[in-house]
């Protein structure tokens, strides 16, 4: 009889445990639907999906380049939501990022790499944390709303994009050539990420990634800082009955969370790109949450997450030109799996909640 | 009064159909490593008011949540009127007459009593609320009952008592036959248990059906019918209220004999460890809710400040512990201006804070038991070594505190939210305690806590008094207050009226005082009761 029942609250944890991965499948349906209703064939364009995410070696290594800047990013936002704060500054801080590396890189193009190289990793780290850390401080100073100045400091960051890019460090030869396409100069060599496969574009940065999953971990759970955010995060009342100054460690949430997403910057510009363009930040800056969201804001959770998403972002384009379906589905098949996974952890969180829960 | 006809048709002046009988059969739950309850039978009846009596964590929430269909049993039945139920969720129970009184009060304090009833409930008008009907409602169900609120106050504006007559309102506006009280009186001034008493008699006689938990003996014995005493998820017995008596219930609920008398050595005064000075302190609705208060504490004594609920205490402690900005005057800790001090400056000094509302402001309840411990001196060996945290001393450290402390837990890795209140308090006061405080301020310290646990927590109190440590503890248990302080303060209205001497202070002297009345002064005020 004892048995039986734990026997059951095992079946009903598990069950609540992989509740939201059912929730993609769900989704996919859904999105059959769709295409269904857009007259095309579903049973088509899926495997276009698959395969354009996983079926080749090529598309493999896509679909990791893709995951290492959702990742990066995925980690500074489970920073931040520890922290019991909101991060929607992931595009300006990834474009801050990218950019200082690069103004960097092509000032000091003389440099050895050994130099060279982590120096700009590192500033472009600082200028997303700096990014960061305004909001953080307007909040901890002035209560000002993370959401709100986030976003705003993504316009800014925007716009000193735009002007950079079409004057001050503009490539040469783009005006040589007349073509005036806003996009910097070719990094030097020796600030390249180091490619790991031969003919495709998967680079050291993914490597540094997983590194710094772990490390975020070992931050989190095994340092008296990371114990400090998450308890400031969980109740901010108790924490600071406890004696620990709240606003600080909100503050600090969000810039190491800026920190990361400044890294996710500049190793796309050194590791994908090579240059800096338009439109690199590429959406990564909110993808990135929903990887965090899907990794149960857990820094190991979020390594799979991220390749799921990565795989989806790859295999997304194969399909749209497999059905000829407008680009939006794509976006519209996203926003499905992120509305199914969210609430079935929603509910799985009550059901577990009904099941046991005490006060 | 007595004109009230009584449901010879089987329903309540509410117009609700009576509960005759409810009984609950068999009842098993477990939760991860616990036997929360272990095949309980419990019954109640309508008309009667039947006390659930335990130490904490003994599950007498755990079974009063199945009761109201928050969780579901592993095992047993439970019966309406000789039907068996299957309740899923707490609008089962509601649709079957059962209402719950948490010992959280679950009001949304931005709408008013009138909205807080109307919430979540069907409208007549469809989807437009007919709060008109509803009020015209409360008001007479508040009459009949005579629990007295402003239908049209917002709730943040509401006093705990009448919150909790906000509770019972919306219980019997929804048709509650039976009602649950789960520790109601713990957060009540002696003059609001009388008036809830009242409102509970008047319910009994009406044909509901009570269940009560408490851990005040003298409440049960004066309001219940029946108690029903359960121990480590068992019942142990239940006996007619009028059969019985306090030592006997208290034996059968710890399983031996309790004794609240100490022994208290005389006070061996030390220095001044904590002195207040002409201390102005702001209250939440823009007054001054502590008004002028010098007050000093020397090391090895224990200060009482008495006084009856909402006179100042809570906005002195906080101000005290940092967390409320001063408007004048200063507090010298050991002899240090910490008057503009954060929390943080406070806690390094050696001040100890037991804070009054313990899962909100004590613990953070997603953390386990050890990461509790550690709230205060995560940062310092031997918890952490640099930066990183040392889990092995913290898991050593734990696991001797929750032993020596006698908190029961499962684990030291069991989330804070899975213990039953006293529990949680018997972890602060273990975290607290364990940092060889040099001040310590203690609020409310065994507010719903069992009286095995309560004579535990007072010994406690008093050893520490005897190493040397100055306790400043804020209660509205005068008998607490009493026992354990070498002087009393008793503040009203912001005030201190007077200190006296601890052991030698009547009880008379100090309920005169808390109305107001000044040590040696007239005696201007109505007659108060305790
Ligand atoms: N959701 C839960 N998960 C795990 N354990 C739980 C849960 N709820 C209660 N418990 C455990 O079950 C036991 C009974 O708890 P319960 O809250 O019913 O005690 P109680 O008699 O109401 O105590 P108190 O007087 O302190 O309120 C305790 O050991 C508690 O730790
Ligand atoms: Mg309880």
């Amino acid at each position: 009889m004892p048995q039986r029942s734990e026997i059951k609250r095992m079946l009903n944890q598990v069950f609540e445990a992989i509740l939201p991965i059912l929730a993609v499948p769900v989704a996919l349906i859904i999105g059959a639907l769709i295409l269904l209703l857009l007259r095309a064939n579903p049973g088509v364009a899926f495997t276009a999906l698959v395969q354009g995410a996983v079926g080749s070696t090529f598309s493999v290594t896509q679909t990791l380049v893709k995951a290492t800047p959702l990742l990066l990013v995925g980690l500074g936002i489970t920073i931040a939501f520890r922290g019991g704060v909101i991060n929607i500054g992931g595009e300006g801080q990834i474009i801050v990022g990218a950019l200082s590396a690069t103004a960097l890189a092509l000032s000091f193009s003389q440099w050895p790499g050994a130099i060279l190289l982590p120096l700009c990793l590192l500033v472009g780290t600082l200028s997303g944390a700096l990014w960061g850390a305004v909001p953080g401080v307007l909040k901890a100073r002035l209560g000002v709303n993370e959401i709100l100045s986030t976003i705003m400091m993504n316009a800014i960051a925007l716009q000193l994009s735009n002007y950079l890019l079409r004057g001050p460090m503009i490539d040469p030869a783009e005006i040589e050539a007349g073509t005036r396409i806003a996009q910097s100069a070719l990094l030097p060599r020796q600030a390249w990420l180091p490619r790991l496969v031969p003919q495709t574009l998967l680079h050291a940065g993914s490597i540094l990634a997983l590194v710094m999953a772990v490390l975020v971990y070992i931050f989190l759970w095994r340092t008296t800082i990371g114990y400090r955010i998450r308890a400031v995060g969980l109740n901010a009342q108790a924490a600071r009955y406890a004696g620990i100054p709240v606003p600080v460690y909100q503050a600090l949430a969000i810039t190491l969370g800026g920190a990361f997403a400044g890294l996710a910057g500049a190793v796309e510009v050194m590791g994908v790109q090579r240059r800096m363009l338009e439109g690199l930040s590429g959406g990564y800056g909110f993808s990135g949450i929903v990887a965090a969201l899907f990794g149960n804001l857990h820094p190991l959770g979020t390594i799979p997450a991220s390749v799921l998403f990565g795989g989806l972002l790859v295999g997304a384009d194969k399909m749209q030109r497999a059905v000829q379906v407008p680009s939006a589905f794509v976006d519209t098949l996203m926003g499905l799996i992120v509305l199914f996974v969210v609430s079935s952890r929603i509910w799985a969180v009550r059901r577990a909640r009904r099941r046991e829960t005490y006060e | 009064m007595s004109t009230q006809v009584l449901g010879l048709d089987g329903r309540l002046p509410t117009g609700q159909m009576r509960i005759e009988e409810m009984r609950m059969v068999g009842i098993v739950k477990r939760f991860p490593g616990v036997l929360a309850n272990d095949h309980v039978d419990f019954d109640v009846r309508a008309g009667e008011i039947h006390a659930l009596l335990g130490e904490n964590g003994a599950g007498k929430t755990t079974l009063m949540r199945q009761l109201y269909g928050l969780y579901r049993p592993d095992a047993g039945k439970i019966l309406i009127n000789g039907v068996e139920q299957h309740f899923n969720s707490p609008q089962d129970a509601i649709r079957a007459g059962i209402g719950m009184i948490h010992q959280h009060f679950m009001l949304v304090p931005s709408l008013t009593v009138v909205e807080n009833v109307a919430l979540g409930l069907k409208s007549s008008r469809g989807i437009l609320l007919d709060l008109d009907r509803v009020e015209k409602r409360v008001r007479e169900l508040s009459e009949q009952y005579g629990l007295k609120v402003d239908p049209k106050a917002y709730v943040w504006q509401l006093a705990v008592g009448e919150q909790q007559r906000v509770e019972i309102l919306k219980a019997l506006y929804r048709g509650a036959a039976l009602l649950i009280l789960d520790e109601p009186t713990a957060v009540l001034t002696p003059q609001e248990v009388e008036d809830l008493f009242r409102t509970l008699r008047q319910m009994a006689r009406d044909g509901h059906a009570l269940i009560f938990i408490s851990h005040k003996l003298h409440e049960v014995l004066a309001i219940s019918d029946r108690v029903t005493v359960l121990r480590d998820g068992r019942v142990v017995g239940t006996r007619p209220t009028h059969e019985t008596n306090k030592s006997e219930l208290a034996q059968m609920m710890v399983g031996r004999p309790v004794i609240l008398q100490y022994e208290r050595p005389p006070a061996q005064l030390g220095e001044v460890r904590l002195a207040i000075e002409n201390l102005v302190v702001g209250g939440d609705r823009g007054h001054d809710a502590v008004r002028n208060v010098s007050l000093e504490v020397h090391a090895g004594e224990i200060v009482g400040l008495a006084g009856v609920s909402g006179n100042g205490q809570r906005e002195l402690a906080e101000a005290l512990a940092g967390l409320r900005p001063v408007k004048s005057g200063r507090i010298l800790l050991c002899g240090k201006d910490i008057t503009h001090e954060p929390p943080g400056a406070r806690i390094a000094l050696g001040q100890s804070y037991i804070p009054e509302e313990r899962l909100r402001d004590g613990t953070i309840k997603q953390f386990s038991v050890a990461d509790n411990l550690i709230l205060e001196d995560h940062h310092k060996p031997p918890f952490s070594r640099k930066i990183f945290l040392d889990f092995n001393a913290i898991r050593e450290i734990s696991e001797r505190l929750v032993r020596e402390y006698n908190v029961k837990t499962p684990s030291v890795d069991t989330p804070v939210k899975n213990l039953s209140g006293g529990n949680i308090q018997k972890l602060i006061l273990a975290r607290e305690l364990s940092r060889r405080p040099k001040v310590l301020i203690a609020s409310q310290p065994t507010r719903g806590v069992d009286i095995g646990a309560t004579e535990y927590i007072h010994q406690r109190l008093l050893e520490q008094r005897q190493a040397g440590t100055a306790i400043l503890l804020i209660s509205e248990d005068l008998d607490e207050i009493r026992a354990l302080s070498d002087r009393i303060a008793v503040i009203y209205e912001g005030e201190i009226v007077g200190i006296v001497d601890g052991p030698s202070a009547t009880a008379e002297q100090l309920g005169l005082m808390m109305a107001g009345v000044r040590e040696g002064g007239q005696h201007h005020l109505e007659k108060i009761r305790l």
